[in-house]
């Protein structure tokens, strides 16, 4: 349970920190105005609400992540561990992830310097990426099948379809919000402010996941 | 975000308002009435829950006496039982409930930042319980593995619901989970972004500090539940060895291969210990504000009360194994985990002395919701202190799997937080409805509950003694056993049956109160939190007409010195307050 403990350690300090500098010598019971940034979040005004929702939520799936390898990591030492030879196919599919997170964070950089039309082409060449690193992870797990390599087989396969199969759910999550974000630039509904917050959020999020497969990947591949 | 574009949009607000029935009732984004379609269904799951416990009782005092109840059902109700307490009424309550309801309120903003997915969260919720609600008429009926749900028993031949009941269940976990997740998002959001001007984070009540630090446990702290279940759903359909050991079933190899229930058990404890603080956290900051404000008297040691928040919900984290002695463990974890068990009873036990504290020298006004409060800190002395027994490894590995530990978990999480529920419910139910309750049905309705678990729970510790093991479905010719302990288990059932019938004076006086009740003063507790200082009683949509409330002081200004009301609410300025203000008040 080490790295789930030492996850949430690290979550539960960057809090602590920020709610420290909040409590820390004030006297709540003196009536006296306070700084008008007073009411304000960790980062800043009401601009960064959604922000803040999503480190939330990243927080959560973070601690999904780190328990699941926790589980992991106290499986592996079980006496009837063998592991398990990865297909090449994740090589592919980890540039996939990559260059779309490459791509999002061009797209992004444009949203923010307003240049509108590399709006379309960026969100496009995302979603390809993306969707080809899903459909690799898909032809990946249908390989192991065709080999019998299926979950049944040893628990690193288990937890290969399982770490694997729950990557991949985040990042469909994650492109429902991109679908969305495309759909009105496509039609071409976007409010330029809107949809710059959307695209900054939807990079934060691209980025997220790759750290998380390139530590899953790597785990797998060591292991 | 949305709730500034709900502020600025003054004029268009009423157009915004929700218009016909369904709007308004059943699909609505206004926190206040999600919170009360939580609050009705986890109080309708609660009521299903006590029903259960009644008939697990009833085979306990006379056992054989009924022809419906045997062993299968017997742990039906047990696992039923404890499941929908624990996750589907307290923790729905006390955080979509309560946390819906007050948040917003006592932050002085307009709504949660994410209403769509506040109301989502109830919805999914909703579907959560129903999925747990049809377990109980599948073909097997619902798992009978106990609320810990411990692999591999929870899965194999023997245990009953093992054909739908324990898939149904882990589903409807995971649905709750998401359901809560969004909840979740939605206080934490709220608490960090959307509090008024002038409320800063150590001028807040220490409900919504109850609320938003149990929130964050849960949001990191569920995931492990949702992993574990996950992985069993795959260890029972797929044949897969997350926690299935190599086992035989009936002189058959039902396919299982070294697999480890261990690693489920610490799993489901990372989750299991962290839940028990985010039922007891907004219970603690509940019960610190009804007794503060109804001794007339601020909370003693608001900094130390807020940091003991804080410290037992990091502390959760790391005390979960002492719920494993038995399951056989190097005795240095067992050292290390009943030390950071008895350490984590500091920052409770301030808590405890500050709210006695709070109570010296107060003007105690003894109405229902202070009378709930106090029975609160009772009975929660009384689960604190036997918690002390179970947490060192010497004295719990006697006493483990007895009443004791039954008694012990029901005083301190079951008795305790329903109380601050009750409590709560008298305490804001002006607020909610606009109408008064009956005071006198109230205070029947609070002792009798309060002496009833007394005559429950007390005797229970007595059987631990003896050595009566819980989960029996029926005791047997035991030598160790005195006889006395049927007549003792006799007692405790018709108490209990005493104590779940007389909750209907609750509901009596709902009733009364909605109908006949007579209207309430919009603050007729004279406090000081913003909640009870909306322009319109009960609040609407918005909650706050025209303008945000602006806080100006912390929630504790009761018997100000120098002042002719014994209350200052925190959107008073320093120099509007009633009488003349000297700054710096050692009050």
């Amino acid at each position: 349970m080490e790295i789930g403990l030492i996850t949430l350690a690290i979550i539960l300090a960057t809090l602590l920190g920020w709610l420290l500098k909040q409590s820390f010598n004030t006297q709540p019971w003196i009536a006296d105005e306070v700084s008008a940034t007073a009411h304000h979040g960790p980062l800043g005004d009401e601009s960064n609400t959604r922000l803040i929702a999503l480190m939330t939520l990243l927080a959560v799936v973070t601690s999904f992540f780190a328990l699941i390898l926790s589980a992991y990591a106290l499986r592996m030492e079980l006496g009837d561990w063998v592991p398990m030879t990865e297909p090449q196919m994740l090589w592919t599919n980890t540039a996939m992830l990559i260059l779309a997170s490459v791509a999002f964070q061009w797209t992004r950089n444009a949203a923010v310097k307003g240049q509108a039309s590399r709006l379309k082409p960026g969100l496009i060449a995302t979603g390809l990426l993306t969707t080809a690193f899903v459909v690799g992870q898909f032809v990946a797990w249908q390989e192991l099948r065709a080999n019998g390599e299926f979950m049944t087989v040893n628990p690193s396969n288990a937890f290969f379809f399982f770490l694997t199969g729950a990557h991949a759910v985040h990042i469909l999550g994650g492109m429902y919000v991109w679908a969305r974000a495309t759909t009105s630039v496509l039609l071409g509904k976007a409010e330029g402010s809107a949809i710059r917050r959307s695209i900054e959020l939807c990079t934060i999020y691209w980025h997220f996941l790759l750290v998380v497969w390139l530590i899953l990947f790597g785990l797998l591949l060591s292991t | 975000m949305s709730y500034v574009a709900i502020a600025d949009r003054d004029h268009e607000q009423e157009h915004h308002d929700p218009q016909t029935f369904i709007t308004k009732y059943i699909w609505s984004q206004d926190h206040k009435v999600i919170a009360i379609q939580y609050g009705i269904t986890a109080v309708f799951v609660g009521l299903i829950a006590l029903g259960l416990s009644a008939m697990m009782r009833l085979q306990l005092g006379f056992p054989d006496q009924f022809s419906f109840i045997n062993p299968e059902n017997y742990y039906q109700f047990v696992t039923m039982h404890g499941m929908i307490m624990v996750i589907y009424l307290l923790t729905a309550l006390f955080l979509g409930g309560f946390g819906n309801y007050l948040i917003p309120l006592m932050c002085g903003s307009r709504d949660m930042v994410f209403p769509f997915l506040n109301m989502l969260s109830y919805w999914v919720y909703l579907l959560s319980v129903i999925i747990l609600l049809i377990s109980f008429f599948v073909p097997g009926g619902s798992t009978g593995a106990g609320w810990t749900l411990y692999p591999p028993q929870a899965i194999m031949q023997g245990t009953p619901g093992i054909e739908w009941g324990i898939l149904l269940m882990l589903a409807s976990l995971g649905v709750f989970i998401v359901a809560f997740t969004m909840g979740g998002l939605n206080y934490v959001t709220t608490v960090l972004q959307a509090r008024c001007k002038g409320m800063t984070l150590m001028r807040m009540p220490l409900s919504v500090w109850g609320i938003f630090i149990a929130t964050i446990l849960g949001l990191l702290a569920f995931p492990a539940l949702l992993v574990s279940a996950i992985m069993m759903i795959f260890d029972k359909t797929l044949m897969t060895s997350f926690f299935m050991p190599a086992i035989s079933s009936m002189g058959t190899d039902p396919g299982y291969t070294g697999g480890s229930p261990i690693l489920f058990q610490h799993l489901f404890w990372f989750f299991g210990h962290p839940e028990v603080y985010i039922v007891a956290l907004p219970a603690f900051g509940i019960v610190s504000d009804l007794l503060s404000t109804h001794a007339r008297k601020n909370i003693f040691g608001y900094r130390m009360m807020v940091w003991a928040i804080i410290a037992i919900g990091g502390l959760s984290f790391i005390v979960w194994a002492h719920h494993m002695y038995v399951s056989g463990m190097n005795p240095y974890f067992g050292f290390f985990f009943a030390t950071t068990t008895l350490i984590i009873a500091v920052p409770t036990a301030l808590k405890v002395y500050n709210w006695v504290l709070t109570l010296w020298e107060g003007n105690i006004h003894l109405r229902v919701p202070m009378l709930f409060s106090i029975g609160f800190v009772f009975t929660f002395i009384h689960g604190g202190l036997t918690g002390l027994f179970l947490g060192n490894v010497t004295i719990d590995l006697p006493l483990s799997d007895t009443y004791f530990v039954v008694a012990h978990f029901h005083m301190v999480m079951g008795v305790s937080p329903v109380l601050v529920v009750f409590g709560a419910i008298y305490h804001w139910w002006p607020k909610i409805s606009g109408r008064m309750y009956n005071e006198t049905l109230g205070k029947w309705h609070f002792w009798m509950t309060f002496l009833g678990t007394y005559s429950i729970y007390l005797p229970m510790h007595y059987l631990g003694f003896q050595g009566v093991p819980r989960r029996y479905f029926s005791m047997g010719n035991t030598e160790f056993m005195p006889a006395s302990a049927q007549d003792l288990n006799a007692w405790i059932t018709m108490s209990a049956l005493f104590v779940a019938a007389t909750q209907l004076l609750f509901f009596a006086n709902i009733i009364w109160s909605l109908t006949r009740g007579p209207k309430s003063d919009p603050n007729p507790w004279d406090a000081t939190t913003l909640e009870w200082q909306t322009p319109d009683h009960p609040p609407k949509h918005g909650n706050w007409g025209h303008e945000l409330p602006e806080c100006h002081r912390w929630a504790y200004d009761y018997s100000v010195p120098g002042y002719e009301d014994d209350f200052i609410p925190q959107n008073v300025p320093a120099d509007k307050a009633p009488a003349g203000r000297d700054h710096g008040g050692e009050h």
